[in-house]
C-alpha cells in the first residue's frame, strides 16, 4: 500500500553489523517475510523438480480427483495436476511481481526526478498523473488488456502503467522535500552542477523510501495479476497461473473446492511475506515511524 | 468558502479531462488494429469493418475525438459493440446492485475500522492492539476473491445459513436483499476495513502524545470523552482522506466480488465486456468510476472544514 505516510523518509546511515542483527531480532517480520519469500522463490526455479509432473498434461481418466498420494492437491475437470500447476504458477506471480516492482521503480524514478526539478514538467506530468490516480488500477489494465492480446508481457506492462503514478508521486515527494534540505542548500552554495546534485546528493536519499514502496507495488501487482487472469483479461489460459487456475475451479467450486483453496492459499501466503518485508524494511528505514504503523 | 467549494469544483475538470483523454488514446496507441483485436481471431474482414464503422476508426483522428468529446459532454458514452444499445442504458440498468453493495461496504468498513482503531491507540502494545495489527496486515495480503471464496465455503457450502450467489433487489424484501449482500459486503470490507483501522491507529496515536490530552486527562474527563471528544475529532482528517483514496480499492474489488458472487452489477457488465472485447462499454464503465472516486474526494475535501474548523479557505 502507497497510502501509508511513510512515504518521506530520509536514508539512515549504514547499519553496522550488530546493529543489524539486532534489528532483525527486534522485527522478526522481516526474518519471517523473508524466508516464505525465498522459500516461494526456490519454488519457483526448481519447480520442475520438486515432484511435480507436466502443469499442461491433460489425463481424462483422473478427472476431479480429491487431494492424495498422487495428486498431492487433487486435479482438475481436465486432470490436470493442480500441485503442479501451482508450483508452476509461483513463476508467473513472482515474474510479475518483480517486473513490475523493477519497471515501476525506474520510470517513477524518471518522472519524480524531472518534475522535482522543472516546474512546467512538474506542472503538465503531475496533472496527468492525477488523472492516472482516479481511475482505479484494476480497470487501467483492465483497458489495456482488452485492446491487446494476452500475453504475459502485455500483462507486466499494463500493470506498470497503472502503479506509476504512484511510484512518481513517491518521488517528487522525496525531491521537493530533499530540496529544502541544508545539504542540498549547501552544495547549491558551493557551486555544485545541478546533475551532480541530483545524482549525488538527491538520488541516493529517494532509494530507502523507493524500496520499500518497490514491495508494496511487487505485492499489489501480483493481486492484480491474479485478478486479470480470474476475471479473464490476463495471463493466457495456457501458462499456469494462480488466477487462472481459480477461474478455471470456479464454477465447481461447490463439488471441488480445493482447486480454488491452494492456489489462493499460495497468492495470500506470498503477498503476506511481500507485505511483511516491506513493513519490515519500512520500520529499519525510519524507526520514528515504526511504533506508530 | 463559497470560492473555495468553486475551485474545488473547478480543480475536478482537468483531472476528468486527462481520464478522458487517456481511455479515448488509448483505443488509438495501442499497438495493431483495435478493431481486429475486438473483433477476435475468428472474425473475417466483413467483422473487422463493421467495428472499424461502429468506433468511428475510418474517421480522421481530431474528427474522432471532437465528436467523441460532443457526445460525452451530453451524456452520452456510444453504442455497445456487441448488443447494439446505449452504454449509459446498460449501465443504468445494472447500477443498483453495485451502488448498495458499495454503500453496504463503506458503512459496515468505516463503522469497524474506526472504533477498531481508536481501541488500538488506546492500548497501544497491548494485545488488543496487536490483533487489529495482524488483522490489518492480513487484510492487505489476502486478495477479495480469495477470502470471497473461504466465506462461501463456510457459510454457504458448509453451513449453509447464506446463499451462495446471486442477488436480491429490494423489492423482494428486506430479509434476502441482506441475506446476499452479507458476504460480499464481508469479503469487499476486509482490506477497506485493514486500511482505515491502519491509519485511524496512526493518527489516534499522533494526537494522543499531544499536551491538549494530557490536560484534558488531568483535569478528570473520562476516558470516552477524552478519546471521542478530544483525540478523535482531531484525528479526523486523515482519516477522511484514506477513506475517499480507499474508494479506489472498493472499486476495484466490487468487479471481483461481483464476478465471486455473480451479482448483475456494474463489476459483471465490465467482465462481459472485457471478454467480449466490447471497447465502449468498458470506456464508459472506467468514466463513471473514475467520476464517482474524484466525486468522493471531492466531498471528502470538502468535509476537512467541517472535521476540523482552523481548516478555512
Amino acid at each position: 500500500m502507497s497510502i501509508t505516510p511513510a512515504a518521506i523518509a530520509v536514508a539512515a546511515r549504514p547499519a553496522r553489523r550488530g546493529a543489524v542483527w539486532r534489528h532483525l531480532r527486534r522485527h522478526p517480520t522481516i526474518v519471517i517475510g523473508g524466508v516464505l519469500l525465498g522459500l516461494m522463490a526456490l519454488a519457483a526455479v526448481f519447480a520442475p523438480y520438486l515432484g511435480t509432473v507436466d502443469p499442461q498434461a491433460l489425463s481424462p481418466i483422473q478427472r476431479l480427483r480429491w487431494p492424495s498420494a498422487q495428486h498431492w492437491f487433487g486435479t482438475d475437470m481436465l486432470g490436470r495436476d493442480i500441485y503442479s500447476r501451482t508450483i508452476y504458477g509461483a513463476r508467473v506471480s513472482l515474474t510479475v511481481g518483480l517486473s513490475v516492482a523493477l519497471s515501476t521503480t525506474g520510470l517513477g524514478l524518471a518522472i519524480g526526478l524531472v518534475t522535482g526539478f522543472s516546474r512546467w514538467a512538474d506542472a503538465l506530468l503531475m496533472r496527468v498523473m492525477d488523472g492516472l490516480m482516479s481511475i482505479p488500477a484494476v480497470l487501467i489494465a483492465i483497458a489495456l488488456m482488452a485492446l491487446t492480446r494476452a500475453s504475459l508481457g502485455n500483462v507486466i506492462l499494463a500493470i506498470t502503467i497503472a502503479e506509476v503514478p504512484r511510484v512518481s508521486r513517491l518521488v517528487r515527494g522525496v525531491v521537493l522535500a530533499l530540496r529544502e534540505l541544508p545539504f542540498v542548500e549547501a552544495a547549491v552554495a558551493s557551486g555544485t552542477r545541478a546533475d551532480r546534485i541530483l545524482w549525488r546528493h538527491i538520488l541516493p536519499n529517494t532509494l530507502p523510501p523507493l524500496l520499500v514502496q518497490a514491495t508494496y507495488t511487487a505485492a499489489s501487482a501480483m493481486i492484480i495479476e491474479a485478478i486479470l487472469s480470474f476475471l479473464g483479461a490476463g495471463t493466457p489460459p495456457n501458462i499456469p497461473s494462480w488466477g487462472n487456475i481459480m477461474t478455471e475451479g470456479r464454477s465447481l467450486f461447490q463439488v471441488a473446492y480445493y482447486i480454488v483453496l491452494f492456489p489462493g492459499a499460495f497468492l495470500s501466503a506470498t503477498v503476506l511475506a511481500i507485505n511483511l518485508l516491506g513493513d519490515g524494511l519500512r520500520d529499519a528505514i525510519d524507526p520514528r515511524l515504526a511504533r506508530r504503523m | 468558502m463559497l470560492a473555495y467549494i468553486i475551485r474545488r469544483i473547478l480543480a475536478t475538470v482537468p483531472v476528468m479531462a486527462v481520464v478522458a483523454v487517456f481511455v479515448f488514446a488509448l483505443l488509438h496507441l495501442s499497438p495493431g488494429d483495435p478493431a481486429a483485436i475486438i473483433a477476435g481471431d475468428t472474425a473475417t474482414p466483413a467483422d473487422i469493418a463493421r467495428i472499424h464503422q461502429a468506433l468511428g476508426l475510418d474517421r480522421p483522428l481530431y474528427v474522432q475525438f471532437a465528436s467523441w468529446v460532443w457526445q460525452l459532454l451530453h451524456g452520452d458514452l456510444g453504442i455497445s459493440i456487441f448488443t447494439n444499445l446505449p452504454v449509459t442504458e446498460l449501465i443504468a440498468q445494472r447500477l443498483g446492485p453495485t451502488v448498495a453493495l458499495t454503500i453496504s461496504t463503506l458503512v459496515v468498513s468505516v463503522s469497524a475500522a474506526v472504533p477498531l482503531g481508536v481501541l488500538a491507540a488506546w492500548k497501544a502494545g497491548s494485545w488488543i492492539d496487536r490483533a487489529v495489527m495482524v488483522f490489518s496486515v492480513l487484510g492487505f495480503s489476502v486478495p477479495v476473491f480469495v477470502l470471497a471464496y473461504v466465506l462461501i465455503y463456510l457459510f454457504a457450502v458448509r453451513a449453509d445459513w447464506l446463499p451462495v450467489q446471486g442477488f436480491a433487489g429490494l423489492d423482494r424484501g428486506l430479509g434476502p436483499f441482506l441475506a446476499h449482500l452479507v458476504m460480499p459486503t464481508l469479503a469487499l470490507a476486509m482490506v477497506y476495513t485493514a486500511l482505515i483501522a491502519r491509519m485511524t491507529r496512526a493518527s489516534m496515536l499522533d494526537v494522543l502524545a499531544q499536551d491538549y490530552i494530557r490536560t484534558a486527562q488531568a483535569k478528570g474527563l473520562a476516558n470516552r470523552q477524552v478519546l471521542l471528544g478530544h483525540a478523535l475529532k482531531n484525528a479526523a482528517v486523515p482519516i477522511a482522506t484514506v477513506i475517499g483514496i480507499g474508494v479506489a480499492l472498493l472499486i476495484s474489488g466490487v468487479v471481483v466480488t461481483e464476478t465471486v458472487f455473480a451479482i448483475p452489477g456494474l463489476g459483471r457488465l465490465t467482465v462481459d465486456a472485457i471478454l467480449r472485447r466490447d471497447y465502449p462499454i468498458i470506456q464508459g464503465i472506467i468514466l463513471i468510476f473514475s467520476a464517482a472516486y474524484v466525486l468522493i474526494n471531492l466531498l471528502v475535501d470538502l468535509s476537512y472544514t467541517l472535521l476540523d474548523p482552523r481548516i478555512r479557505y
